[in-house]
């Protein structure tokens, strides 16, 4: 067994909800990790050359980040999810990455395939990339669990500091958006880091009680969970506001269906590569003039 | 409801086999709508954003004019993406519209369509027998097979056609007769002798002539107002056309032929990509090594699994050397642009049949 290996995980889309579980996983079997750094536009750019035109902003930047690891681990960690429970679909861009990548770039591909649907659950897919390095069950099993362990204990810290937050006399603002949109170097910078320097509380609509997870629609894994959040905080905040990125269907139906029976103040923020940081700014801090004097408008 | 009155996701080459299967089954009135006015294409743009999938807006156009022209149930048929379950967010947009209506989706919790599609049928008419279900359904999916059978003669020999229309006279003659099917030996019947009528129209067809093949996203192929009659733009230019997913794939061989498909394109993919795009890729592996001159890759804009299946088709091009054109499809393409694309593709065929 060769443990000397180092693994590249890009920081980019599942990263932003699956790094406590790669991470641990991959100490707990002693492998060494290498993340790429936080996005900027070169990675961007990287990625842009290396795609098709079409392809969405964060599937671009997606591709930067294995670009930026492809010559500095010996393999770069790409799953390929196709449904997360039996009953639910996931984006296609996640059934497509592994293969997307593979036939982007000359590049070791630690791959694995969560397909709910097809009996394949996170679990066996994590058995089965683990006997790949060459563990055995136990081991894997043993370190798949302690990973399970620490993922949930940081999901419920978050999720009790994010309840606390709700009680607290500030501002507040409820961010909807997938978690690879919002917490990007590149949007986060635009957006979070605005209502941070003028003192607004974020509540995220991605941040679920590990606990329970309440179900109302089928087929949209990670939209519920927003869809969740909306009607769970809707009344607790001043504010909502939507980063979607370009061009992504999904997004445009939370945006239009849901959002219009909200009867609280609303800015929707479409990232896309030509977004002047500038503009987005002035449209953010009008948005938190207007909730601050707290006038109501649909 | 009275008067039940259904309608459903329009599949142009299609409607008749599923007319005639709803009609039969379900003794209600069946309303088909193949054009969709600009009009009704207005109101679905000012509920949905600009990068909404065409096909999407389509659909929903499809049922807005279906409920404007008297029906009061839609069925949705669905694909393998996003219209699998944004049928959920098409419901609510006609309900806030004001429509009374109701609606089944033929892709729901089932996985077995056959089984899901006899729910709804018995939902409509409780005193159907399964046996006459099956009969039927056997017979539609005859009818289908035999219509796709003959479109592909079709598809390859209109733009060679001596006499103008006489394709399209031949066919609107054979949709009406299908439609007026008895049984088994009767649509056997009708089959070969279409097939004849086809084969008798004169040709004017050269050995070598230009042969291209369209691959991608499903619903643009089968709705000719989505794709602004492509096949038709290249049979005037006098070029043999192949097309894949044809409707017997999609509703016949579909689920059994994905191994099989990734078996074929291992270079290429490992894993299903969503959609039908091992398919098309595997299909376009198909026409390459059959010596097609260049591949017409379409879809509807903003469609996520054709986007993820583009870099890998465009390399499986790249490898072996083949022509390839990626077209987008929306409610506002350009026609102009459409045909000014096909015209400089058709000279690059042209210019590379020369070097040859």
């Amino acid at each position: 067994m060769d443990n000397k290996i180092t693994i590249g995980i890009p920081r980019s889309l599942l990263y932003y909800k699956y790094n406590i579980l790669w991470l641990k996983f991959f100490k707990e079997l002693g492998i060494e990790t290498i993340i790429s750094p936080e996005s900027d536009y070169e990675i961007f750019e990287n990625g842009k050359k290396n795609t098709v035109n079409e392809a969405c902003f964060p599937l671009k930047i997606y591709i930067g980040h294995v670009y930026y690891l492809k010559d500095k681990c010996d393999y770069v960690l790409v799953p390929r999810i196709a449904s997360l429970e039996n009953d639910t679909n996931i984006c296609t861009v996640f059934n497509a990455l592994y293969d997307l990548v593979r036939n982007t770039f000359e590049v070791n591909i630690l791959n694995y395939n969560i397909d709910a649907k097809k009996g394949l659950t996170e679990e066996i897919a994590f058995v089965k990339m683990g006997q790949e390095l060459g563990f055995g069950k136990e081991v894997i099993l043993s370190a798949y669990k302690l990973a399970k362990k620490e993922e949930y204990k940081q999901n419920k810290i978050n999720y009790l500091l994010q309840e606390k937050r709700l009680y607290n006399e500030k501002t507040k603002i409820l961010l909807i958006g997938y978690l690879y949109n919002i917490f990007d170097n590149l949007t986060k910078k635009m957006i979070m880091d605005v209502f941070i320097e003028y003192d607004i509380d974020i509540i995220y609509a991605n941040i679920k009680n590990p606990d329970k997870d309440k179900k109302t629609l089928k087929n949209l894994t990670y939209n519920q969970q927003i869809l969740n959040s909306i009607e769970k905080y809707k009344d607790k905040v001043n504010g909502i506001v939507i980063v979607s990125t370009f061009p992504c269907v999904s997004n445009t139906l939370i945006n239009k269906m849901f959002l219009r029976k909200i009867n609280k103040k609303t800015i929707s923020i479409l990232i896309n590569e030509l977004n002047d940081e500038e503009d987005i700014r002035e449209k953010i801090l009008n948005f938190i003039d207007d909730i601050k004097k707290g006038d109501t408008y649909e | 409801m009275n008067n039940k009155i259904i309608s459903f996701q329009s599949i142009p080459n299609n409607n008749i086999p599923i007319k005639f299967l709803i009609e039969n089954l379900t003794n209600c009135e069946v309303k088909l709508i193949n054009t969709i006015t600009n009009k009704t294409l207005q109101i679905c743009s000012e509920y949905l954003s600009d990068y909404m999938c065409s096909a999407f807006k389509y659909t929903l156009a499809n049922y807005i004019e279906s409920l404007e022209n008297g029906a009061n149930i839609i069925i949705h048929i669905g694909e393998r993406c996003s219209l699998e379950y944004y049928f959920e967010f098409q419901k609510q947009i006609l309900e806030e519209l004001g429509y009374k209506f109701e609606f089944y989706c033929l892709i729901n919790k089932d996985k077995n369509k056959i089984f899901s599609l006899y729910k709804i049928l018995k939902k409509l008419n409780p005193n159907i027998k399964v046996i006459k279900f099956l009969y039927y359904l056997s017979l539609t999916f005859l009818m289908t097979y035999y219509m796709n059978k003959l479109d592909i003669y079709i598809r390859k020999n209109i733009g060679f056609e001596i006499n103008e229309g006489s394709f399209d006279r031949v066919k609107k003659s054979m949709v009406i007769s299908f439609s007026k099917t008895k049984g088994f030996i009767d649509l056997i019947k009708k089959y070969f002798y279409f097939k004849k009528k086809f084969k008798n129209i004169p040709l004017d067809k050269p050995k070598n002539c230009l042969k291209i093949g369209i691959v991608g996203m499903p619903y643009i192929f089968i709705d000719e107002n989505s794709n602004y009659f492509i096949e038709k733009k290249l049979a005037n230019m006098n070029i043999e056309v192949s097309k894949f997913p044809n409707e017997t794939f999609l509703f016949l061989s579909r689920p059994l032929k994905e191994k099989y498909y990734l078996g074929k394109i291992k270079k290429y993919c490992k894993y299903s990509l969503g959609s039908n795009v091992i398919s098309s890729i595997e299909k376009a592996k198909i026409l390459i090594n059959k010596g097609y001159d260049g591949i017409i890759h379409i879809k509807s804009f903003g469609c996520t699994p054709e986007i993820g299946g583009m870099k890998i088709l465009e390399k499986l091009c790249n490898d072996e050397n083949m022509p390839l054109m990626f077209l987008n499809f929306d409610i506002d393409t350009s026609k102009v642009e459409i045909k000014t694309r096909l015209e400089a593709f058709y000279d690059m065929l042209i210019m590379n049949r020369k070097k040859r």
